[in-house]
């Protein structure tokens, strides 16, 4: 783990941020999407040496998290004609505010926590906190179906991040966790999308209600 | 173990390539008759193979077929023959090759057959597979994969027809319960770990007796889900009434097997058996099969009878596995060689005459469409293959010399016998257990009279019936080779007996190598060779005098219960229900027993009254239901919490996140501990 890991990470955060704080949703997308990027740069720089499954994992979050998600997600915005995510259960200052807070507790629980040595120091696990919280704060309180799983995605990435401690030990887990990614982007965008729209012809979620027995 | 010949490997490896590979060309194209008979010949090819290796595996060659690491961060692929996985293979390798045969005619005809057909082939060649490796895994958490893999296929077979709500709602009940069974064997498997340090499955070493005796317990709960040991027997019936015909042979004479291999297989493992663990065994089996064949003898449907018969015949093998463990127990190898030998060979058997059965009956719901016992009737002359088979399965389950079923009890009683007149110290339980045979016994003739007599014999009561035709060549071989077997499976025992004597003396992983008797010593099988082959020749001889006697007569065909009535009407015969009212009504406790709703005529002029009368599983519909539904009533007011705002629902996590991660934070600021 060295000073570029740890950068990397500050931006994954940081990026977080940029998600919760804007009401356009390009902008959401597109700061997903090279969150995507970094991570799929950081299971290169845990291993010195490069070899050839550490590679494929890199090559495959790129894809997916960083390429593939976010092109659908951005042909799935230009198809609906949404542009902004309007009147969300709470305020961008107060979204902004509560992702400070959940940033600081990431950070604070992680000096706490009793870590390999190797991972001691390191921002992966306040990282991958930091994230899940934005994620869920994301899917919390934003009412447009697409800023919902730009939510899902930064939960994802959260637990990516720390499955990265995992790399060394049990990299088979965290290739399941890349083919997953893979999975729940063909899903999410494909059924779920397709079906809402079909159905309610709209992507507000708050619709979703209709569908309670 | 030392690793096993190259060839049984290899034939072991191509019956689980070939029987999952059955499934794949109706996959491709749905619609043709060429791809289904290639899968038939797939599932042949499986079976051939299935059964070569589990012949060498009986003759002893035996040994590790696969050891291999494999990606996962748990267990290791390890498979393994040995004589008892031999003997499990048996139902497998017969069963389903008759099984994928019969369907090329069965799977004809009706509204979606091509689909359905596609559903069934690719199931059953998985299902077949995943037995396979069941009976061969010998490490845990290869077994749990194959254990799912086989539950899930069953599922999706015995929802075959789910247009139906019941067969729906039966498949829920399978499924739910099954994947209890399955919770108990992960708790089993995880203790087995604990207990030996790893996942392989090997003999255990000296332990805490209690940690024994809990993982002997699970192992019941959860094969004893999977076998339909009783009260855990419900979903049962009605899963294996509505699946097709040839998938229920399938299940039931092959996948409730399973659960009796596991149970044996895992108490193999221990190193003591616990004395009240063993009866228990034996008390379960005891229940199962009383329970079973008073069942039988009341049911309506035609499928459901023989299911409950299955129910019966495993409670039959839970008792030899009963008498086996209580030899363990106490000592006996002579009460272990029967116990496990009664087991196995009812096993083989109860495969060959439930698959002739449950086939016999898928030929006459294909010709009638229906499944009611009281709306079939004079078919034996309608179908004369199908009906031989039917009635010579039925034989055998009546436990009628000089079938296989027979030879199987014969084996049992003298287990039970020599346990209870043992010198130095009886097993108490073993008079009841020699006494439910008894009873069973005769209940099984009852029930299976009363199916054949009303399904072949007598006048059609309905015009579907009337207008039956025998079924394809393809549907009527399969059941008479099975029924063929089952029949000639007795005369064949004293072959068998090495085989068996080897499964009991390797059950328990060697350690019970000092069996002393032979089997057929101790099981007496002279006389009932002798008994047997003398009643087989009495009833061909009197076969051909009967044939040579009408050759050049000309028969008259006039209707039964012809004697002496000027208008006889199919309504005038005895019903199915008044042959066996006296088991179902006045015997059986009134749990078990016929629920009738008579209406009764009234007044000098009565009107029209109706009948009702239906047989509920007592455990499931009579017990479970009533209590589910209270509960699901009384939970009703938790319905509140689910308003439909996905939203609300993920505050709910991220604030318990949020009030943990707090917590931590400040007990680390704080230094508490």
């Amino acid at each position: 783990m060295s000073r570029s890991f740890d950068l990397l990470l500050v931006g994954v955060m940081l990026l977080n941020f940029l998600v919760l704080g804007t009401s356009r949703i390009r902008v959401c997308i597109q700061a997903a999407a090279l969150q995507g990027v970094l991570l799929g740069l950081l299971p290169l720089l845990v291993h010195r040496s490069f070899d050839w499954r550490t590679g494929l994992v890199a090559a495959g979050t790129l894809a997916v998290k960083g390429l593939v998600i976010p092109s659908l997600l951005l042909k799935a915005m230009r198809d609906v004609q949404i542009r902004r995510e309007v009147e969300p259960h709470l305020g961008f200052v107060a979204s902004l505010f509560l992702g400070g807070i959940g940033t600081g507790l990431a950070l604070l629980f992680a000096g706490g926590l009793p870590l390999a040595p190797e991972h001691d120091g390191s921002l992966v696990v306040p990282a991958s906190l930091a994230t899940l919280l934005a994620g869920f704060l994301v899917l919390t309180t934003r009412r447009k179906a697409i800023t919902q799983v730009v939510g899902y995605l930064l939960l994802e990435n959260g637990v990516f991040v720390f499955g990265l401690l995992l790399l060394e030990a049990m990299p088979f887990l965290v290739e399941v966790g890349v083919l997953l990614d893979l999975f729940v982007a063909v899903f999410i965008m494909g059924i779920v999308l397709d079906h809402i729209r079909a159905e309610f012809s709209s992507l507000d979620t708050e619709r979703l209600a209709e569908l309670k027995e | 173990m030392s690793p096993a010949p190259p060839v049984e490997a290899a034939l072991l490896l191509a019956a689980i390539a070939l029987s999952l590979a059955s499934g794949l060309p109706t996959l491709v194209r749905r619609d043709s008759e060429g791809a289904a008979r290639l899968g038939a010949l797939l599932a042949v090819g499986a079976g051939l193979a299935a059964l070569a290796a589990a012949i060498l595996g009986l003759a002893g060659r035996t040994g590790t077929v696969v050891d291999a690491a494999w990606p996962l961060p748990f267990g290791r692929l390890v498979l393994a023959v040995d004589p008892l996985s031999a003997a499990f293979l048996v139902p497998v390798s017969v069963v389903f090759p008759l099984a994928s045969v019969y369907g090329l005619g069965y799977e004809r005809g009706g509204a979606n057959a091509a689909a359905r057909r596609r559903t069934i082939r690719l199931f059953s060649g998985a299902l077949a597979a995943s037995i396979v490796v069941v009976t061969v895994a010998r490490d845990g958490v290869v077994f749990l994969l194959a254990w799912e893999a086989m539950a899930l296929s069953a599922f999706f077979l015995v929802t075959v027809e789910h247009e139906e709500a019941g067969i729906r709602r039966a498949g829920w009940t399978y499924l739910a319960t099954t994947h209890v069974g399955t919770l108990a064997l992960v708790a089993m498997v995880l203790l087995l770990r604990q207990r030996g340090g790893g996942l392989a499955w090997l003999p255990l070493p000296e332990g805490p007796a209690g940690t024994d005796a809990a993982i002997l317990l699970l192992a019941l709960v959860g094969f004893g889900a999977k076998a339909g040991l009783a009260p855990l027997h419900f979903w049962l019936p009605g899963a294996h009434a509505g699946a097709p015909s040839h998938v229920s042979a399938l299940l039931s004479a092959v996948m409730l097997k399973t659960g009796l291999y596991g149970i044996l297989r895992v108490s193999g493992l221990l190193p003591h058996v616990p004395v009240p663990l063993a009866a228990l065994v034996l008390l379960a089996g005891a229940v199962t099969a009383l329970l079973g064949v008073a069942l039988a003898a009341g049911q309506a449907d035609v499928k459901r009878v023989l299911a409950y018969s299955s129910v019966e015949n495993v409670g039959i093998v839970a008792m030899g596995i009963g008498l086996a463990l209580s030899g363990r127990a106490a000592g006996r190898p002579e009460w272990v060689l029967l116990g496990v030998a009664a087991a196995v060979f009812h096993t083989w058997v109860h495969a060959l005459f439930k698959a002739a059965l449950f086939l016999g009956a898928g030929s006459v719901v294909h010709a009638t469409g229906t499944r009611a016992v009281d709306r079939l009737g004079g078919l034996l002359r309608r179908m004369p293959a199908t009906g031989t088979a039917f009635v010579a399965g039925a034989a055998a389950a009546a436990v009628l010399p000089p079938f296989g079923g027979f030879a199987a009890e014969w084996l049992l009683y003298a287990g039970l016998l020599r346990a209870f007149l043992d010198p130095a110290h009886g097993l108490l339980l073993a008079p009841v257990g020699v006494a439910t045979l008894a009873l069973a016994g005769a209940l099984a003739v009852t029930a299976f009279v009363r199916l054949a007599g009303t399904v072949l014999l007598g006048e059609p009561r309905s015009a579907a019936a009337e207008r039956a035709h025998e079924s394809p060549r393809t549907m009527t071989a399969p059941a008479i080779l099975a029924a063929a077997a089952a029949a000639a499976a007795g005369l064949a025992l004293p072959f068998l007996a090495p085989a068996l004597e080897r499964v009991a003396s390797s059950w328990g992983g060697g350690s019970e190598a000092r069996l002393v008797p032979t089997l057929a010593e101790a099981a007496a099988l002279g006389p009932l060779t002798a008994l047997l082959s003398s009643l087989a020749a009495c009833v061909l001889v009197a076969a051909l005098l009967v044939a040579l006697a009408f050759r050049r007569r000309v028969i008259a065909g006039r209707p039964t219960w012809d004697c002496g009535y000027a208008a006889p009407s199919a309504t005038m015969q005895y019903t199915a229900r008044s042959f066996s009212t006296w088991v179902a009504e006045r015997l059986a406790p009134p749990l078990l027993g016929v629920r009738t709703s008579p209406g009764r005529p009234s007044g000098l002029f009565p009107a029209r009254v109706g009948f009702d009368s239906s047989t509920p599983e007592p455990v499931g519909e009579r017990l479970l239901e009533p209590a589910l539904s209270r509960a699901a009533d009384r939970l009703g007011r938790l319905r509140r919490f689910q308003h439909g705002r996905l939203s609300s629902y993920l505050v709910v996590p991220v604030a318990t996140l949020v009030v943990l991660l707090l917590w931590n934070a400040l007990r680390a600021f704080w230094r508490l501990p």
